[in-house]
């Protein structure tokens, strides 16, 4: 892995956020910005990269990474499914909404379609509680989730592809 | 209609533009500090409010500013919590989204006051497009001469940062939030020190939740004493409740801290009653880590006074038959809700969310997950409810960080206010499948899911 001068350039901006020698507070945001530019997930190579761009110990890396779930150590599909399933959620119905991407994809939480297309997972508490039920899709919340909607979603997921 | 001091123009056209709130009176507050006010002037009029914290505890704000050491020549950090991950909370991403300039006048006049000149805001990441948001009105506020140096010029230099967080409810407690600022993981840090002495990079801050540093603008605005006046003795102001469960209207209400519970639940300008005309049950008023209450106990104390929508109020009784308005998120569930299933999915949100440092809670979590999933599927022991019981007892004031009683205490309470309806699911297993409990043993059978 290896930034063009306009990706180190934006690198650049994230350490400025902080003083001086605290160039390593900026590593959530910098895995955040290599997790997208390497295709949704953080493979060693690039978590080692992150380390090198920040002048930090690979092991100081690892140890975030892993800690955070928004950070994926495995190669993920094309389009993420991330269903709330905390309690106000539930109290509105997030058990079908898997159950009913079950029942369209075959999968289950953990699990991506044999094409790559769709990863079902299930998270907790997302902060929209009062649109429930809701899911997570990249950097976009869909809620008031219907089976409607759930249809239109994977169509949407299924254009991305083309 | 209560008075509204933080959403009253959330709905303008335009408002998340510097010029159009300009124009509607904002940015006045940090005008009249940096004019008129020193720094001190400015925490007096936030002690004189009687602000209480907005992310949970409730602790006064002016006098935690007061705490903040100011050692000569150290930098002093003002850091906003919009970690925002307590099931039922989402009041500070409907400010945020809707009214960002309103969060950033806040952060102003509160680092005019702290002394910090570098103040971030430690937003989840999952709130991405919130990020944007906010970045985008720092971006105004620094070319209207808002921010930046010499501000107004009086002086003063102050910078925003926004610093998204990974997906890690912890990080909203305020220690395991610093060290995530520096680029760790989220593991609190044993206290004291406090933050107001070692804080961010091991400099003095101030951490406050979002609410709570935009109140600081009608403080400032009116001066703390007219904030005073609203609410109820030391519920002062107004607080957003953001409501959701099975109710008509769910959404962020701002209410002045003066109404019943009654009328919040049932009158059509917050929640708009039970949704599909089915009855109170139960109800968790102020984020998953406080007590659920039965319909009974929720609305009138029991003492026999109606309860009130103010920190006196909801905690009125203790834990033994009162709760907390924790961080205002109202969680409503109707007669065919089952309190054990849903007790079930917030200690499976707590042993995800345990940092791991300490052993109560992380496998007294894990326990607490694990025994209620049995209960729930008719797999249980009546040993089973005294062993929660003790577990959790267990758990609470023997960790690090207060994630460990905010994991017992709902566990707790379904137990002390529900324990009909756990023995029921395990001396009639196959129906805890089939149906719920309801009320009182009358909910209408469930619609089984299979989910894995
Ligand atoms: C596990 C845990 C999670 C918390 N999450 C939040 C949060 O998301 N937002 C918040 O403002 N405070 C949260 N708090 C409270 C903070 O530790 C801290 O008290 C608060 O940010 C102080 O601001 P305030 O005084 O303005 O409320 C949390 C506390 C704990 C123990
Ligand atoms: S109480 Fe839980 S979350 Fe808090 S420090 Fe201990 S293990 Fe971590």
């Amino acid at each position: 892995m290896k930034f063009s001068d306009d990706k180190l350039k934006q690198v650049d901006e994230l350490v400025a956020h902080y003083p001086e020698g605290k160039q390593k507070s900026a590593l959530i945001p910098l895995l955040h910005f290599v997790q997208k530019e390497n295709g949704g997930w953080l493979s060693t190579e690039a978590m080692d990269y992150a380390a090198e761009l920040l002048a930090i110990t690979p092991i100081e890396v690892y140890e975030v990474a892993t800690f955070y779930s928004m950070f994926n150590l495995q190669p993920v599909g094309k389009t993420i499914f991330e269903v709330c399933q905390t309690g106000p959620c539930m109290l509105n119905g997030s058990d079908g909404i898997v159950a009913y991407i079950y029942e369209k994809l075959g999968i289950r939480p953990g699990e991506t379609t044999a094409d790559g297309l769709f990863t079902l997972k299930t998270a907790e508490c997302l902060g929209a509680c009062g649109y429930a039920p809701m899911m997570q899709i990249g950097p976009s919340y869909r809620e008031k989730l219907t089976k409607e909607k759930v249809d239109a979603l994977i169509e949407e997921g299924r254009k991305k592809l083309n | 209609m209560g008075r509204k001091l933080l959403l009253e123009k959330a709905h303008v056209e335009g408002i998340r533009h510097y010029d159009v709130y300009r124009r509607e009176g904002g940015y006045r507050s940090v005008e009249k500090a940096l004019k008129t006010m020193s720094p001190d002037q400015v925490t007096e009029e936030v002690k004189k409010s009687g602000l209480r914290g907005r992310g949970g505890a409730g602790f006064p704000a002016g006098m935690k500013w007061s705490f903040l050491a100011k050692p000569e020549g150290v930098p002093r950090y003002l850091v906003v919590n919009a970690d925002e991950s307590e099931p039922g909370t989402f009041k500070d991403r409907y400010l945020m989204e809707f009214i960002p300039h309103l969060l950033i006048e806040g952060m102003i006049c509160a680092s005019y006051a702290l002394g910090s000149n570098r103040s971030y805001i430690y937003i989840r990441g999952e709130y991405w497009w919130v990020k944007e948001i906010l970045e985008q009105a720092i971006q105004e506020a620094r070319n209207a001469g808002m921010l930046g140096k010499n501000i107004l010029g009086s002086g003063f230099d102050c910078d925003i940062f926004v610093h998204p967080g990974a997906g890690a409810y912890i990080c909203g407690e305020e220690t395991a939030l610093l060290e995530s600022l520096e680029g760790k993981r989220g593991n609190p840090r044993l206290k004291p020190p406090f933050p107001a002495v070692k804080g961010l990079w091991g400099c003095p801050t101030v951490v406050n939740n979002v609410e709570t540093i935009s109140a600081v603008v009608p403080i400032v605005n009116d001066g703390g004493d007219e904030y005073a006046k609203l609410g109820t003795g030391k519920s002062t102001g107004t607080k957003l409740i953001s409501a959701c469960g099975n109710i008509n209207k769910p959404g962020v209400y701002e209410i002045e801290m003066n109404i019943s519970v009654e009328e919040f639940i049932y009158s059509d300008e917050y929640c708009g009653g039970i949704a599909n005309g089915k009855r109170l049950k139960a109800c968790i008023p102020g984020g998953s880590s406080v007590p659920i209450l039965p319909a009974n106990l929720l609305l009138k104390t029991a003492k026999g006074d109606a309860r009130m929508m103010t920190y006196e109020s909801l905690s009125d009784g203790g834990f033994a038959t009162g709760t907390m308005m924790g961080s205002g998120g109202f969680i409503v569930m109707d007669e065919d809700q089952c309190v054990v299933k849903h007790t079930y999915t917030l200690a499976r949100f707590y042993r995800h969310e345990s940092c791991g440092q300490c052993s109560p809670c992380r496998e007294g979590t894990g326990w607490m997950e694990k025994i209620l999933l049995n209960i729930e599927n008719g797999k249980g022991k009546m040993s089973d409810i005294d062993l929660l019981w003790d577990i959790q007892r267990k758990i609470e004031g023997n960790t690090i960080c207060p994630l460990g009683d905010a994991a017992a205490w709902p566990v707790a309470a379904a137990i002390r206010h529900f324990r009909d309806e756990f023995e029921w699911h395990v001396t009639n297993p196959s129906d805890a499948l089939s149906r719920n409990y309801g009320l009182a043993n009358y909910a209408k059978p469930l619609e089984v899911v299979t989910t894995a």
